[in-house]
């Protein structure tokens, strides 16, 4: 028998996915070129807007240098090597050349208000410089028909060019009753069905949209299910998280200038850029998961000094997205930072499988062995059999937790 | 001939909504139909779990007033487990929601409702010169300089949209009703409403960062628990509470130079639809009260708004409230049964029964069955409006000093009648006129905050046992959002939710008409308008954005299986206090 403690710290406590990226020479020469010829070729399309970013950029108060500032960091955020800043802050110019269609399904407009929140560029840039958007719900001008003409304009125009942005769940009960749209009462797996038709790709942003979210948490009453459950013979990007960061979706727009392509995905089409690593990984309490030292209640002396979260329900373990690097609104903070945890809101059915108080009983991670390429395809998390986590845990069965009873592969150790 | 009108999309708004007028030869609005077309079931989802949990899910019920729906269904388990929260998290929890209100309110007026009064394609006509002249005299009504207000400026906004403008596609601008004539502002005013609605974009990302200051994040904060708050670190650090007063002294000078200057100027220049009452509505005011001053325990402690009802816009006279007179009725709600019952009696079951007839590819409700997802809910067997008007209308009713100061200065300071209140111009009226008093309040509790860490408290959770508290309880969480009166009620047996119940703002205001075919607040409100131009209706726009519409919210659904969650009465909050 082993001791479960010793063998979870070890587990625990490996180099794990601390941020290697490198691909090697070749690969980053390769996209390099590609990214390049591929801005060549958008500098001649036709520019939707006549902007010129630099002066955007200036009339902002924000200088070159300020300016390349932002796009290294852009590039870090898009783990790609410093060379490329000069094609991102390139791209950035050019990225009104990406229509955008934004619509809203089995919603409650937090990711809509989250793009609000964007700092990097600003929301008041992307909406007048950077992205084209033609639609988007919250925001449009014109309502009723008017609105509905817009976007059919919009489709038409951009035709096999836009990206459409969904966000939401989309119920498929009694026959799509639970959600309908415009003047003709269209349901909203009809509306989704036909606004993807002529996308260039489709991105699903927030976890409502991804993987059903919080429509689809047990019992699911409307049948609610996510874009990549409908959506077929299309490119689906996922960028969950309740709600997404915005400096994911922007990333995402920017990949697709820089490179016109999808970024590179994970086996749940979340983009590796973003996804690529666990929370618990780059935390800035990972020390003290180290040593042992865990907030053993709210408001105590760990909590007082910022201790581990992990024993009051953090998932900041099983939970990849890039949070505790970009963290959120312009950097303020983030659920680890205010002491609460992480509710694991990246993955799929997090409400019904990680986002309660306690800690999971039979938790059992399997160490990433690796660099960031060991993502979540490369070491399925989830219940493993009876190897508790042995740090004195008053853990709770997830079965009693959630309601879903979650059934995973069984690993080997 | 009439026409029948159909507005599906309402844009600008959160969630979906529909709206449908019969509008006659004279282009008045004759009857208005207000229909929510998105269902999710989120009372059933939170069934089962752990009441601990439920907060963080029932905040999804909506992403823009984040952060209400947590806090009440965590006041709700609280309720029902008798855990009084410490000094400390109740002042941070005011803070995150006074954030929220300034930060929704501007967001709202801006972004959501300002392009129904400002017309931005006038606004590239103007003279920037002559626009801060403008600027200047609605600031000076209340003794203020303009924001941001320069020749250059202007000039620079007016590039900036000219260019857009002039690329020929107006993305999410295009199509709308620019150059119609119920638009009513000079092009200088509408260029300061255009260059505000950037600096409030800029503002907006700022207030929001002060609530993720002790929130984690926003939208969607994570820092509330039951029994108190776990953002410590944050608390502790006066550079985070000085970092968070800053941003709303700032809101505050933005509401004072330019959020209240533009309701003045818009309020003036459409002051006779404001005197002649229209969008009025129902004219009876409900608020539940909100945000507690004191720490003495539930529904006890003194509030910023104070509860009650008026009626028939009379505020000679007040009601207290009491939270056992509001049944809710699903005649025309897509629910099985045409009964009219207390939230916890019978059975509720989604029946949707879809739309009327379909023509030329329009399909229109069907407005003598049911046609909408949300319920009408009913006071002592009265429709209500709730909201920012609502809690003034009932705050200057109940003698409140402080929202009757706040109030009546605003009256006095824009020459403007008690009566304009009574319509829509006075509705948007009185969100600036709390935005500016909540800056106010804010920036006094960060310095109670301050004070009380200063003194050596730290405490930010009281404890409980759990398994004992957890046994069979129940409770609620009633107070108030951005949009009005918003209730959480819960009932717990055995450490899990045995039901869970939402009574939301928009479930008064976006209601469909009752048992009696009486009208609900948005529905009352439109009936009687007169359009300029049928297709283009400007005017219902702006009176339905008026209540800034929260749809997802506003959709709920119980089953208790004619079990009586909770009959309490709220303790009437005496209106002299401290």
């Amino acid at each position: 028998m082993v001791d479960s403690q010793e063998m979870v710290k070890k587990v625990f406590t490996q180099d794990s996915a601390r941020v290697d990226t490198n691909k090697g020479d070749a690969y980053y020469n390769s996209l390099f070129e590609k990214a390049k010829s591929r801005l060549e070729a958008l500098k001649k399309q036709p520019a939707l807007k006549d902007i010129d970013m630099m002066e955007v950029v200036e009339s902002e108060g924000v200088n070159r240098r300020d300016f390349m500032k932002w796009a290294s960091a852009t590039t870090a955020t898009l783990m790609l090597p410093p060379m490329f800043t000069p094609l991102v802050a390139e791209a950035t110019e050019l990225m009104n050349r990406v229509p955008v269609i934004w619509i809203e399904l089995q919603d409650c407009a937090g990711n809509s208000e989250a793009l609000l929140r964007s700092s990097t560029p600003t929301v008041d840039d992307l909406l007048f410089d950077v992205l084209s958007l033609e639609f988007h719900h919250t925001l449009q001008s014109a309502s009723g028909h008017q609105a509905e003409e817009q976007l059919e304009d919009a489709i038409h125009h951009f035709k096999g060019k836009y990206l459409l942005f969904v966000e939401g769940a989309i119920p498929t009960a009694i026959n799509g009753g639970y959600g309908t749209i415009g003047a003709s009462g269209e349901t909203f797996q009809e509306n989704l069905e036909r606004l993807s038709k002529d996308a260039a790709a489709v991105v699903a942003v927030g976890s409502c949209a991804t993987y059903g979210g919080v429509p689809a948490a047990s019992p699911n009453p409307t049948g609610a299910v996510g874009v990549m459950d409908l959506v077929k013979g299309k490119p689906v990007i996922n960028i969950p998280a309740c709600p997404a960061n915005p400096a994911n979706m922007v990333g995402v727009v920017l990949h697709f200038v820089l490179t016109g392509q999808i970024p590179e995905l994970d086996s749940l089409l979340r983009p590796k850029f973003a996804f690529g690593y666990r929370i618990h990984d780059n935390c800035e309490r990972r020390a003290h998961f180290d040593a042992g030292e865990f907030v053993e209640e709210w408001g105590d002396e760990g909590a007082k000094n910022n201790f581990c979260l992990y024993k009051v329900g953090c998932k900041g373990p099983m939970t990849f997205n890039n949070c505790s690097i970009i963290r959120y609104n312009d950097g303020a903070n983030w659920p680890i930072g205010v002491g609460r945890g992480c509710i694991g809101c990246s993955e799929p059915d997090f409400w019904d499988k990680y986002a309660y108080e306690r800690p999971m009983a039979d938790a059992n991670i399997k160490a990433p062995t690796g660099g960031v390429e060991k993502t979540v395809d490369e070491f399925g998390l989830g219940l493993l059999t009876a190897t508790t986590i042995g740090i004195g845990v008053h853990a709770v069965a997830s079965a009693v937790a959630g309601k879903r009873t979650v059934h995973s592969e069984d690993g080997e150790e | 001939m009439s026409k029948h009108v159909v507005i599906d999309p309402i844009t600008r708004i959160e969630g979906h909504l529909r709206i449908e007028a019969v509008i006659d030869d004279n282009n008045v609005i004759q009857e208005a139909y207000s229909s929510s077309t998105m269902f999710r079931g989120i009372e059933e989802i939170l069934r089962g779990r752990d009441p601990r949990d439920c907060g963080l899910l029932a905040m999804r019920i909506c992403g823009v007033c984040t952060g209400t729906h947590y806090q009440r269904s965590i006041e709700a388990v609280e309720h029902a487990f008798n855990v009084t929260i410490p000094k400390n998290a109740r002042i941070v929890r005011n803070l995150m929601q006074g954030g929220l209100y300034i930060h929704d309110h501007v967001v709202h007026f801006y972004h959501l409702h300002a392009l129904d009064w400002v017309d931005i394609t006038k606004a590239l006509e103007a003279d920037p010169k002559k626009a801060v002249e403008e600027a200047q005299k609605w600031a000076k009504l209340s003794g203020q300089r303009p924001w941001n207000a320069s020749e250059d400026v202007f000039a620079e906004v007016q590039e900036r949209v000219t260019k857009y403008v002039k690329q020929g596609r107006l993305g999410i601008f295009g199509n709308a009703y620019w150059g119609s004539k119920a638009y009513k502002l000079t092009p200088e005013q509408n260029l300061i409403g255009l260059s505000h609605y950037l600096d409030a974009l800029e503002l907006q990302r700022e207030v929001a960062k002060a609530q993720a200051i002790f929130g984690g994040k926003n939208p969607h904060p994570q820092s509330i628990v039951v029994g108190g708050v776990t953002c410590v670190q944050d608390i502790k650090n006066p550079a985070r509470v000085a970092e968070f007063k800053d941003i709303i002294q700032k809101a505050l000078k933005f509401t004072k130079q330019a959020y209240l200057p533009d309701v003045y100027m818009a309020g003036t220049m459409y002051a006779d639809e404001a005197l002649d009452g229209t969008g009025g509505g129902l004219g009876n005011y409900m608020s539940f009260g909100d945000f507690n001053l004191d720490d003495t325990p539930f529904y006890e402690a003194a509030k910023l708004f104070p509860s009650g009802v008026v009626m028939n816009k009379d505020l000679s006279k007040v009601y207290e409230l009491d939270q056992t007179k509001i049944t809710e009725d699903v005649t025309h709600a897509w629910y099985e049964g045409t009964t009219n019952l207390h939230p916890y009696d019978g059975v509720t079951t989604p029946k949707y029964t879809g739309f009327g007839k379909k023509e030329d590819n329009i399909a229109y409700l069907d407005t003598d069955k049911k046609y909408s997802w949300i319920k009408s809910p009913l006071y002592d067997d009265e429709r209500m409006e709730v909201g920012p008007l609502a809690r003034m209308v009932v705050g200057v009713a109940k003698g409140d000093e402080k929202i009757t100061k706040y109030v009546t200065t605003f009256l006095k300071n824009g020459n403007l009648p008690t009566k304009v209140l009574f319509s829509t111009v006075g509705r948007t009226a009185a969100r600036a006129i709390e935005t500016e008093m909540m800056c106010e309040e804010v920036i006094k509790w960060c310095d109670e905050l301050a004070s009380n860490v200063a003194h050596g408290d730290l405490s930010t959770w009281t404890e409980f046992d759990f398994d004992t508290v957890s046994k069979d309880a129940k409770g609620f969480g009633m107070a108030e959002a951005p949009r009005g009166g918003l209730g959480h009620w819960v009932k717990i047996k055995d450490g899990k939710v045995e039901n869970y119940q939402a009574v939301v703002p928009s479930t008064w205001n976006a209601a469909p008409k009752d048992y009696k075919g009486r009208m609900g607040a948005y529905e009352a409100s439109l009936v009687g308008t007169k359009v300029v131009n049928p297709d283009e209706p400007l005017e219902i726009i702006r009176t339905v954005h008026s209540f800034d519409p929260c749809i997802a919210c506003a959709v709920h659904i119980v089953d208790t299986k004619g079990k009586e969650l909770a009959v309490y009465k709220v303790n009437p909050v005496g209106s002299s206090r401290a």
